[in-house]
């Protein structure tokens, strides 16, 4: 459904040194730098696919996102969606896509919020019946009832975010496209937030393309990632194996009463007087407890598992980003 | 069709909201009709300008301060400007309109209502006023009928330029320098300060390859009778044919931009 392949682009990006010489000298020669925000990625994503687009700040995730909306042009190689090329038929490939850009607002600011739906309405020329039938149905999911007749201006970011994620799927769009959809948000807006994403998935089908910066939206919502770091791909494949090959490190944290002697092959990572935390590294942990049953007094024991943000540090590690 | 049609009533009606701001607008052009009104008084008392006669300069002054809003350069659209730095045009790219479209509905939608919220209490005024200052009733029926036509082609231009002037924003890091001189200038030769008639010759013959003049100058003099019906239909006839340029030039610049726009952050 989408294929991109081998797209980049680069930005020139001014040169601008310190000092009032060289601001000087710029006026005469100036000089720039090449950024290459996205360097030659390829991949492709099949309808309903949740994706998370992960990569630290100035990766390309939004650079790359805003080449699959049609926003810019790719430098070389090709995207199509459904075979359309985003840039080149913008107008009719956006009636198709929803986009929310979480730092960044859909709405007319000065208006209540039901008249920016209606407006999305007559711009998406969509049949009265069916829009009344969709807006039931998100202001219903998203218990927008009653924020709907509030100015923009006068939300909160939280509601101002689910009246966005409304916007965007007025329209019924099959491509939802999240860029950093829950920046700002606190935990239960998240949550919701996340409900209502998976939800939509689920029963309207709607393939979803998400950017974060947070690991948890990775872990509720998608089950593939794709890792970019420097405008490369690093990773793309399921979310459960890059925990196996990037983390999947196990710890264990006993606590005893008292402790004659520490057996031997057992990675210590921490000791204090009466607990150790040990790096199971690939043991078995009913193995590893039942050593110390024999010797201490266990109280209480503890496992620890890698979570993803500990799994994407390793892999930005490993590329040394 | 629909679409643009919807959001011209949507910022028609958001426009509308703006009631405090044209009450202190009103009084604001009042206070400026009066003192133009004083300035001419005293300088038409020593002379006499064969081009334009007292009572033409009244009512070109009540008719300037009655449609501002409607013929002003000198007016930014902070939305516009403020999407383009900040980047929350890249939505505007997301939706299935051009944008220039989409933003010229914006601009006259603006003009429109403001206009709407201040002309009658300022005609109204200058009608009543006692004899030197008020304002004439127009020349004849067909120089009022010109008169309508001419100020809303005049608007309609006006619109155009402003569109060039906001697409320039996407050229630059910071807009308001440029701004700020070029509609200095261009509203100085557009008749907005001094009315065309009494600028000096050199700057008047300027005037005329320029388009600013067709915007308030023409409709406000041929209400007057200061530019007779042959003359107005010309003028009318080049406010077509200088919209069509304008329109080219604001359509392939917004073109260029959107061809190499990058939107920058988030």
């Amino acid at each position: 459904m989408i294929e991109v392949k081998h797209v980049s682009k680069t930005f020139k990006v001014l040169k601008r040194k310190e000092g009032l010489k060289e601001t000087l000298k710029a006026f005469i020669k100036r000089e720039y730098k090449h950024v290459h925000a996205v360097d030659d990625i390829s991949f492709t994503i099949k309808k309903g696919e949740i994706v998370g687009y992960i990569g630290p700040n100035g990766a390309g995730k939004s650079t790359t996102i805003k080449m699959l909306t049609g926003i810019l042009n790719p430098d070389s190689g090709t995207i199509r969606v459904n075979g359309i090329d985003p840039f080149k038929e913008r107008r009719k490939y956006v009636k198709n896509i929803g986009v929310v850009f979480g730092q960044k607002s859909q709405l007319w600011w000065d208006i209540p919020v039901i008249e920016s739906f209606n407006l999305l309405r007559d711009i998406y020329k969509i049949d009265n019946n069916r829009y009344k039938k969709t807006l039931e149905e998100l202001v219903s999911l998203l218990k927008l009832e009653d924020i709907i007749n509030t100015p923009v201006r006068q939300l909160s970011l939280g509601q101002r975010m689910k009246c966005e994620l409304a916007a965007s799927l007025i329209h019924e769009p099959s491509i939802l496209f999240l860029d950093e959809p829950t920046i700002g948000l606190d935990a239960i807006s998240k949550l919701a937030l996340r409900k209502f994403i998976k939800e939509i998935n689920k029963t309207k089908k709607v393939t979803i393309i998400l950017t974060t910066h947070d690991m948890s939206d990775i872990d509720a919502l998608s089950n593939r990632v794709i890792v970019i770091g420097k405008g490369k791909k690093l990773y793309d494949g399921s979310l459960s194996k890059l925990k196996k090959d990037f983390g999947g490190n196990k710890k264990l944290e006993i606590i005893y009463n008292k402790l004659e002697e520490i057996p031997k092959d057992i990675k210590i990572i921490k000791k204090t007087k009466n607990s150790l935390l040990i790096d199971l590294d690939g043991k078995n942990s009913s193995d590893v407890i039942s050593k110390f049953v024999n010797i201490c007094e266990v109280k209480d024991v503890n496992i620890y598992e890698d979570n993803i943000d500990d799994i994407i540090l390793e892999l930005y590690k490993e590329y040394n980003l | 069709m629909i679409g643009y049609l919807s959001y011209f009533k949507t910022r028609f009606n958001a426009g509308l909201q703006y009631k405090v701001a044209a009450v202190a607008g009103l009084l604001t052009q009042i206070f400026w009709g009066l003192l133009y009104c004083s300035i001419y008084q005293a300088f038409y008392s020593n002379t006499s300008i064969p081009d334009i006669s007292f009572k033409e300069i009244i009512t070109y002054v009540w008719l300037n301060q009655a449609f501002i809003a409607l013929i002003y350069i000198n007016v930014k659209d902070v939305d516009i400007l403020k999407s383009i730095v900040d980047g929350t045009v890249a939505y505007e790219l997301v939706r299935p309109y051009h944008l220039y479209n989409w933003w010229y509905i914006k601009l006259l939608a603006g003009k429109l209502s403001s206009c709407l919220l201040r002309f009658g209490p300022i005609l109204l005024l200058g009608f009543i006023l006692p004899a030197p200052f008020s304002l004439s009733l127009p020349y004849s029926i067909i120089s009022f009928v010109l008169f309508l036509i001419s100020l809303i082609l005049g608007t309609i231009l006006l619109c155009g330029i402003l569109m060039i002037i906001h697409s320039v924003a996407f050229f630059t890091v910071n807009y308001k320098g440029i701004f700020s001189i070029s509609c200095q200038l261009m509203a100085l030769v557009s008749g907005f300060v001094i009315p065309v008639p009494l600028l000096p010759d050199i700057v008047k013959k300027i005037t005329y390859f320029m388009p600013f003049r067709l915007i308030g100058d023409l409709p406000f003099r041929i209400y007057s009778g200061n530019i007779g019906i042959n003359i107005a239909l010309m003028d009318i006839l080049l406010q077509f044919i200088w919209i069509i340029i304008i329109m080219i030039i604001g359509f392939s610049l917004m073109k260029r931009a959107l061809g190499k726009v990058f939107i920058q952050g988030g």
